[in-house]
């Protein structure tokens, strides 16, 4: 066999609890979360299942840096890590995908249809003939049913410096990369530092839009499609963001640790894959949710 | 915490014993056995439901269930046996095999994979307890159907919908870790010489399946989270009083829905081409060909998911364009079919059962190909939509297509796994009960559909009595003989009165799973063979 390979030696981990961990917090958390919805307020059971979902991620992760700082992981591992992740931000794309699909198909067809183009003109007549079939919709086809919002969040305000905050925070986070890379503590941390900070600043801006989209311009999740698509679209990005700073701020812990070498540093890799999707998926918003 | 295995580690057999090996297992192989086992034990109870359907129709008019029962039945048989038995199965049999067939030590992220598993229980725990409250009267279980349309799920779905959805989240999880680990073995984990042209079919197969996983469980996932939203929190995708449409359900169903028809049959393709090559004692007939065929039919799948909505009044240009596409896919599920016949051709044949399963497959297959190729016409199919037709199309595509590859599969794997061969003529019993009685069950699904019998239904018009009462009869002969399998596999576990197998166990097998000792040992490749 040729010793140059990296099959020489295998590295399987030995038997782990962290499946059965992981099965058994996620579904207390599913049960959690139906009884909370179904009794309209939260019950002990959901926040049980997030602390052993906590408990989850601090445990297996925890074992896997262990094993990652005893030297454990040879290149072939790194490797398996390196692809894991990468079809792992592809799931999520196609997760977004369905969300942008919905929002599109609404857009373009059945926005349209309810308006009474193509075949539909005696559906526009006979069900709701005071729609008009203007994006966005101000007025719902049933407006009783799902009261419309009065105005929607402008691009150009604070939309505009949430995307600016974004990209600014993936270029801090490359500067961070190239610090580890030349073996630079300092200026690592302090990129990192900046990068996690505008990631909180951004969820803090989401959040003032939600308060004032709620209180200011009726625009809500019951608004009709506009609100049902601006949502879900921007709610599953901003817990994304929300994962992707929490992750980001491990990272600062662990370089302030030390753990990162300028060659060895894949967990530092995939949060800063992972966070520049979570940029790539905002402006994808920015222009199809906010701009167009 | 950790164990390197280094090369001539002389224990690496020793094994974790007691229920501690199966709770934390990180091995390929026992992993593959728990799923397969959930598999059989969900095909018995999602069969226990289909008989309870068989027996309702039996005769028109009422007899055992209200209607109300009878839709919970359909929808936690459809989404028992595709979630709970066709994909656990598939997944099971890549972890056994897989690993084996690239001269791999085990899968490449091995924790990842037993949290696969081990989320479906909990799954599907959740499910069938909506079953058991239902049945204890206590509120009713899903029964929209497995494909769960808006506005049956959302305005009208029970109380359990909200279980339900969920459920399908844990699924999706499941399926999507399930699959990166399978990709990232097959990139990853190949024996120096293993070129991706070399692989076994199976292998190529699941490969491509893996990708059609990552790319639609997270749709499936969206699509129920905005029924969770629509049903709970006010959105209103699937309502049109608020800008959103019910249609939009159907087409983000579909999108996930088609794909995922051949993420259940490309395995089965797989498993049919290791199969028929031995026992025909030849080389696979265009290996190539396979390859990109495969590649097609994943490709085609993602284009042609509106051919199951032509009758919501889509516009014609866009139904024509969903019919030619879905037409296309005959070329390359024709060129396997071709193949499977000239691997054949002028082969030293023998039958064995797993190669009677595999001709089956190749016969049963392509009749549900050819009803599928009928419902793709679409003024045609605006007669056979929502019938018994379609019903018998996908049972023979699913049975004795996916299920049958399964079966094949597990004949052909059994000595190799457990080290003894299977008895032959019980496996000859199980192949012919089956194969006769499952054909009384589905054939005559076709003549009633045409004649224009609803599928979903406790109660039908007279005229389709006979041809139930046959499908019935073959129901239920179809539902025992899985017995035989059951007692089958547990004899050759056992061990006793069996043969030993040899580690090449059939004469015309070729493949490093067959360098292996039957049973193969605990840890498979410790040191990677090396492939001319």
């Amino acid at each position: 066999m040729s010793s140059s390979t990296n099959h020489d030696v295998y590295f399987i981990p030995e038997p782990s609890k962290w499946p059965i961990v992981g099965t058994i917090a996620l579904t207390t958390t599913v049960i959690g979360a139906v009884t909370s919805i179904h009794a309209n307020e939260i019950n002990l059971i959901l926040p049980v299942g997030f602390l052993m979902i906590a408990y989850l991620f601090f445990g297996w992760f925890g074992a896997v840096i262990k094993e990652s700082m005893a030297d454990c992981y040879n290149p072939q591992v790194d490797r398996s890590f390196r692809i894991g992740m990468l079809w792992f931000i592809f799931s999520e794309v196609m997760f977004f995908a369905a969300f942008f699909g919905a929002l599109f198909y609404v857009r373009i067809i059945a926005m349209e249809w309810l308006g009474g183009s193509s075949n539909n003109a005696m559906t526009h007549e006979l069900l709701w003939p005071a729609f008009e079939a203007v994006w966005p919709i101000m007025t719902n086809p049933d407006n009783v049913k799902y009261v419309a919002q009065t105005d929607i969040i402008p691009a150009m305000g604070l939309p505009a410096w949430n995307t600016a905050i974004l990209l600014t925070s993936s270029v801090t986070l490359t500067f961070a990369h190239h610090a580890l890379r030349a073996n630079k503590q300092k200026p690592l941390i302090i990129w990192l530092a900046i990068t996690v900070l505008l990631g909180c600043i951004f969820l803090v801006l989401q959040a003032e839009e939600y308060i004032y989209a709620y209180s200011e311009l009726g625009l809500t999740m019951g608004s009709g499609i506009y609100g049902s698509t601006f949502f879900l679209l921007t709610g599953f990005h901003g817990f994304h963001v929300t994962m992707g700073t929490i992750m980001l701020f491990i990272m600062l812990i662990r370089s302030i640790k030390g753990h990162f070498t300028a060659d060895k540093h894949f967990a530092f890799e995939a949060v800063a894959w992972y966070w520049h999707f979570v940029d790539v998926v905002w402006l994808g918003l920015f222009i199809f949710v906010y701009w167009l | 915490m950790s164990a390197v295995i280094e090369e001539h580690h002389d224990d690496h057999d020793h094994k974790p014993t007691g229920i501690g090996r199966w709770l934390f297992s990180t091995n390929h192989k026992d992993i593959g056995t728990m799923y397969l086992w959930f598999s059989f034990t969900m095909l018995f109870i999602g069969g226990a439901l289909a008989l309870v359907i068989r027996a309702e129709l039996f005769e028109p008019g009422l007899q055992f269930v209200e209607p109300e029962f009878f839709n919970q039945l359909t929808t936690l048989h459809g989404l028992i046996m595709v979630f709970g038995v066709i994909m656990p199965a598939f997944v099971g049999l890549a972890n056994w095999m897989v690993p084996l067939m690239i001269g791999a030590p085990d899968m490449a992220l091995p924790r990842m994979n037993n949290w696969s598993f081990w989320l479906l229980p909990g799954a599907f725990g959740i499910l069938i307890a909506s079953l058991i409250m239902s049945i204890m009267g206590m509120g009713s279980a899903p029964n929209f159907g497995w494909t769960f349309y808006a506005p049956l799920s959302t305005t009208y779905g029970p109380d359990s919908t909200d279980y339900f959805i969920f459920s399908v989240h844990m699924m999706g999880i499941s399926s999507i870790m399930g699959a990166i680990n399978i990709i990232a073995t097959i990139i990853n984990m190949r024996a120096p010489g293993m070129t991706y042209m070399k692989m076994p079919i199976f292998v190529w197969t699941w490969f491509i399946t893996a990708y059609l996983l990552i790319a639609v469980m997270p749709i499936l996932a969206g699509v129920v989270t905005m029924m969770l939203t629509d049903r709970n929190f006010g959105t209103s995708f699937f309502d049109a009083a608020g800008g959103g449409d019910p249609v939009l359900f159907q087409h983000i169903f579909w999108f996930f829905g088609h794909p995922e028809v051949y993420i259940m049959i490309l395995p089965a393709f797989g498993i049919i081409s290791q199969i028929v090559p031995t026992f025909s004692r030849k080389k696979i007939f265009g290996y190539s060909s396979m390859v990109y065929a495969t590649s097609s039919i994943a490709f085609l799948s993602f284009i042609v998911w509106a051919h199951h909505m032509f009758t919501t009044g889509m516009p014609v240009a866009t139904e024509l364009f969903f019919m030619y596409a879905t037409m296309l896919i005959a070329v390359p599920t024709g060129v396997k079919v071709f193949n499977w016949v000239s691997t054949m051709w002028q082969g030293s044949l023998t039958f064995e059962t797993p190669m009677l399963f595999a001709i089956a497959f190749i016969f049963l297959f392509t009749i549900g190909g050819f009803s599928g190729l009928m419902l793709s016409i679409v003024p045609a199919d605006f007669q056979y939509h929502d019938t018994y037709f379609v019903v018998a199309h996908f049972h023979y595509v699913l049975v004795t297509g996916a299920l049958y590859g399964i079966f094949a599969g597990v004949y052909y794997w059994l000595p190799k796994w457990t080290g003894n061969m299977y008895d032959e003529s019980l496996g000859k019993w199980h192949f012919w009960v089956s194969t006769i009685s499952v054909n009384i069950l589905f054939f005559p699904m076709h003549f009633v559909g045409l004649a224009g019998m609803p599928r979903r239904i406790p109660d039908y018009n007279m005229q389709f009595a006979e041809f139930n009462q046959i499908a019935s009869i073959g129901a239920f002969i179809f539902g025992f003989s899985q017995l035989i399998l059951l007692y089958n596999v547990i004899k050759t576990i056992r061990g006793k009165n069996t043969e030993k197998a040899t580690d090449q166990v059939w004469e015309g097998a070729e493949g490093l799973e067959w360098t292996l000792p039957s049973p193969a040992p605990f840890h498979s490749f410790t040191t990677p063979p090396t492939v001319k």
